[in-house]
């Protein structure tokens, strides 16, 4: 077999049996992975060979994962989160760092090296974390928001820390090594401080400006043509794109995806990208713990087993009480503080990177790197393990403590109440009704010009066909309420309230009918209310015309209201006739003669002319002529009907 | 008139029931009672087109029949009053052949807004509330129907959570009274 078949097959097969095992297990995704990854690793099974390459391939998942992540973050999110990512994640860099280097500097290592080391070990696994939080539903509650604010900041100090590691050099650099994470090299290495820092100005500028300038009418070219598949290329262009160029100028791949993506959090393509790209996100996410797990050097642990034992669990306790500390410091419960010290406590994958880094420029020596790699392999691995033992004491500890975190806000702009399945004439005026009555919508519509319009009218509109299930599941169908289906199209509003229904059996689904028929087939498909769509404008002119015809305007409206209840009365009742033709018919023919029986009975109630419509006193003024008659005069005192003395009201007394 | 009538027609006219207090905590404590049938006005004609012949069947089926609403005005809510208009009918509810609602009970339960001294000869409203309750009692009279002693809750925004559950106790009593006379009533 090709060697590169061999790898994929070892790959894929590793994670196809462990990864269920592990999550039936109750142990998550991510330790499934790692586990398949200690087995394949050279240390076990010794089934992949060298793990450079695929390391990298795999860290394309974090690039991806940060891109998505972006996607969620609007650039005003980020601000208001200013004070949790600078805050409580620059503490936590400083503080952890301080706390490593002190350990270290008690340990007997040179002040620089311990430095180094504990800027090293400050770091936390981005990939692990989230995923982990995602797996168990606390990425937008408070302990995913502030975990995520640390992790930014984080990745936003690596680019700091490539600039200040060397300073701290105790011996000559090896300028070979420096090449090994692949982050720490670039491009521009050669050039002058200043050219550097315009060039890392420029990428960022390139990024932003191109997401807004350049990147959208590309999409809206796509969209138009309508290839889906080229508009899931041109979504992983542009993460790899970002990626290179940042790559290329010594920042962060991931930090570059997560800008990209941030620029486009605003874009009408946000749900489809996120969509087309999230199964991308899984497989490499899932490469990358499986790399990590294969890294994870046994032979070292078997080796120096109370060293790396005793590193490990000072590490992660260290950095749990640091982080601890800091959360109790910026007002976070006691329970929430726990979690995210819990989700933080182990090293991150940029560790590994930086540690080749500071091993190239002669900082920390091989054999310490080598530990510390090893270090931050196993409190990786280590990280779900602490999730679940957190929980685990959390239930127990649950009686005496109340769950004030419930309260908190969310993250993000939360989840929609509703989403609202076309913008069109229709689903606009539907859209501003509940949106005017403090109802969150996320829309979603294809029709790429439509979209542009509503933009520049400030409405937020995104685009996608709502009939992909999976597009439906990124705008909120979980969680929200309802779903208006107000698509132009009779088949598609059929297909998407029967997908909808099956997929979502929560959700109230109302759609736009086209007429009578195709109402009764979208009840049946599983909507839970229609509305025919020209139903009620054709009512509304017909009322124009009733008063056009001479009719009084309340009198007008109470025709209209009069036809529109029998009407809706008729559709209620044949609705369990409908698909049996003959019968359906027959009902048919019978309802509308009774319609017109009853508006032809409530018609002569209010003809012109006569009293006060419905307000009937017809047979009272009847009765009256006919007692004036016998008594000789016009209307008679002594009858209490008739003492309000005008027509047209009802007895007054 | 069919033999099968019975029980009371709770009907309730509160154009913002939501925001209501006392309102909601009477109607409830009224609508647990077996042989009471709940009927909410403002809920069932949002547009104000009321459904004549619907109303009458219901006013028809019903022995007691029940008025609940906040004095706007010193009269019922809108929605209450074009109701009376529109089905309490001529040649259906009095006049020559209106016989349909003789015989029937006419109990009205209110609450207002004010203090109970405020309705007074001498209170800020200058008459009781059984004289703005006037209209309402000759329009039982009219429909040969029997005057019920109104039920009054008085300044129902001033009063508690406590006190507004006593009153929905005292109503809920009063209404079983009625629905018990009716049951006899029907026995005899």
């Amino acid at each position: 077999m090709e060697p590169f078949l061999k790898q994929t097959l070892v790959y894929l097969g590793a994670a196809v049996i462990s990864v269920p095992i592990a999550k039936r297990l109750g142990l998550g995704s991510v330790l499934g992975y790692l586990i398949a990854g200690v087995l394949i690793g050279p240390a076990m099974l010794s089934l992949v060979g060298e793990q450079h390459d695929v390391m990298r391939f795999a860290e394309f998942g974090v690039v991806i994962l940060l891109f998505l992540i972006g996607l969620e973050v609007r650039p005003s999110t980020l601000w208001e989160m200013r004070k949790t990512i600078f805050g409580l994640g620059g503490a936590q860099v400083v503080g952890t760092a301080l706390a490593v280097a002190a350990v270290g500097y008690l340990l007997s290592l040179p002040w620089q090296t311990a430095l180094a080391v504990g800027l090293v070990l400050a770091m936390s696994s981005t990939a692990i974390v989230l995923q982990t939080l995602d797996e168990k539903g606390l990425r937008q509650g408070p302990v995913g928001r502030a975990a995520f604010g640390v992790l930014l900041l984080q990745d936003l100090a690596v680019i700091p820390m490539f600039a200040l590691l060397p300073l701290l050099a105790t011996v000559a650099p090896d300028v070979h090594a420096g090449d090994a994470g692949g982050h720490g090299a670039s491009l521009i290495s050669h050039l002058p401080a200043w050219a550097q820092g315009l060039a890392v100005l420029g990428a960022v500028g390139v990024v932003v400006g191109s997401g807004r300038f350049v990147v959208r009418p590309i999409f809206r070219f796509i969209a138009e043509a309508r290839l889906r598949e080229i508009f899931t290329a041109a979504a992983l262009l542009i993460v790899v794109g970002v990626a290179g160029l940042m790559q290329s100028v010594g920042l962060s791949p991931a930090l570059g995806a997560f800008l990209a993506g941030v620029v486009l959090a605003e874009s009408e393509f946000r749900r489809e990208l996120e969509t087309d790209i999230e199964p991308f996100r899984g497989l490499l996410l899932g490469l990358f713990f499986i790399t990590v797990g294969a890294g994870i050097d046994l032979t070292l642990i078997a080796r120096q087993p109370l060293t790396l034992i005793g590193l490990v669990l000072g590490l992660m306790v260290l950095k749990f009480a640091v982080m601890f500390g800091i959360a109790r410091i910026a007002g976070a419960q006691g329970r929430s503080a726990a979690a995210v010290a819990t989700a933080l406590a182990q090293g991150g994958e940029f560790a590994f990177v930086l540690l080749s880094f500071t091993v190239g420029a002669g900082v920390i020596g091989a054999d310490l790197a080598a530990l510390l790699t090893a270090t931050v392999a196993v409190s990786m691995a280590l990280t779900p393990v602490a999730m679940i033992l957190y929980e685990r004491i959390a239930e127990l500890m649950n009686a005496a403590i109340a769950d004030v975190d419930a309260e908190a806000p969310n993250f993000d702009e939360g989840e929609p109440d509703i989403i609202i399945a076309g913008f069109g004439r229709f689903g606009q005026i539907t859209g501003r009704l509940l949106q005017a009555n403090g109802f969150k919508s996320t829309v979603l519509d294809s029709d790429i010009e439509q979209i542009e319009l509503l933009r520049r009218f400030g409405r937020r509109v995104h685009y996608g066909d709502a009939t992909r299930l999976d597009l439906l599941r990124a705008a909120g169908a979980e969680h929200a309420r309802m779903l208006i289906v107000a698509l132009d199209d009779r088949e598609k509003t059929a297909e998407l309230v029967e997908t909808a229904r099956k997929a979502f059996p929560n959700l109230i689904i109302l759609a736009r009918a086209w007429d009578r028929r195709h109402a009764y087939d979208l009840l049946a498909n599983g909507a839970d209310a229609v509305e025919r769509e020209s139903f009620e404008a054709a009512l509304a002119l017909g009322s124009t015309a009733l008063q056009k015809l001479g009719f009084r305007a309340h009198k007008a409206y109470r025709a209209t209201s009069f036809f529109r209840r029998h009407d809706r009365k008729t559709f209620e009742d044949l609705k369990p006739m409908w698909g049996q033709e003959e019968a359906y018919i027959l009902a048919s023919r019978d309802a509308a003669q009774t319609m017109d029986r009853l508006l032809a009975a409530d018609l002569a109630r209010m003809r012109p002319g006569e009293a006060g419509g419905a307000w009937d006193t017809a047979a009272r003024d009847e009765e009256l002529r006919k007692l004036a008659q016998r008594q000789g005069r016009s209307g008679g005192e002594a009858e209490p009907a008739e003492a309000d003395g005008w027509t047209g009201t009802p007895p007054q007394g | 008139m069919t033999p099968a009538t019975a029980g009371a027609l709770l009907t309730l006219a509160h154009p913002a029931l939501e925001r209501s207090r006392a309102n909601r905590v009477l109607a409830k404590a009224a609508k647990a009672l077996s042989g009471v049938t709940f009927h909410d006005l403002y809920e069932t004609y949002p547009d104000f087109s009321i459904d004549i012949e619907a109303e009458q069947q219901r006013l028809v089926d019903h022995d007691i029949i029940a008025l609940q609403f906040p004095l706007f005005w010193y009269s019922p809510p809108a929605l209450m009053k074009e109701w009376l208009d529109l089905v309490w009918l001529h040649g259906f509810a009095y006049g020559l052949g209106g016989d349909a609602l003789a015989g029937k009970r006419l109990f009205v339960a209110c609450t207002t807004g004010g203090p109970a001294q405020a309705y007074h000869a001498k209170g800020y409203n200058r008459f009781t509330l059984d004289e703005f309750l006037r209209p309402l009692e000759q329009t039982a009279y009219l429909c040969g129907m029997v005057w019920e002693t109104p039920f009054v809750v008085h300044g129902a925004a001033m009063k508690d959570d406590e006190q507004l559950k006593a009153e929905a106790l005292r109503y809920q009593a009063r209404m079983s009274a009625l629905l018990a006379a009716d049951h006899a009533a029907e026995g005899a």
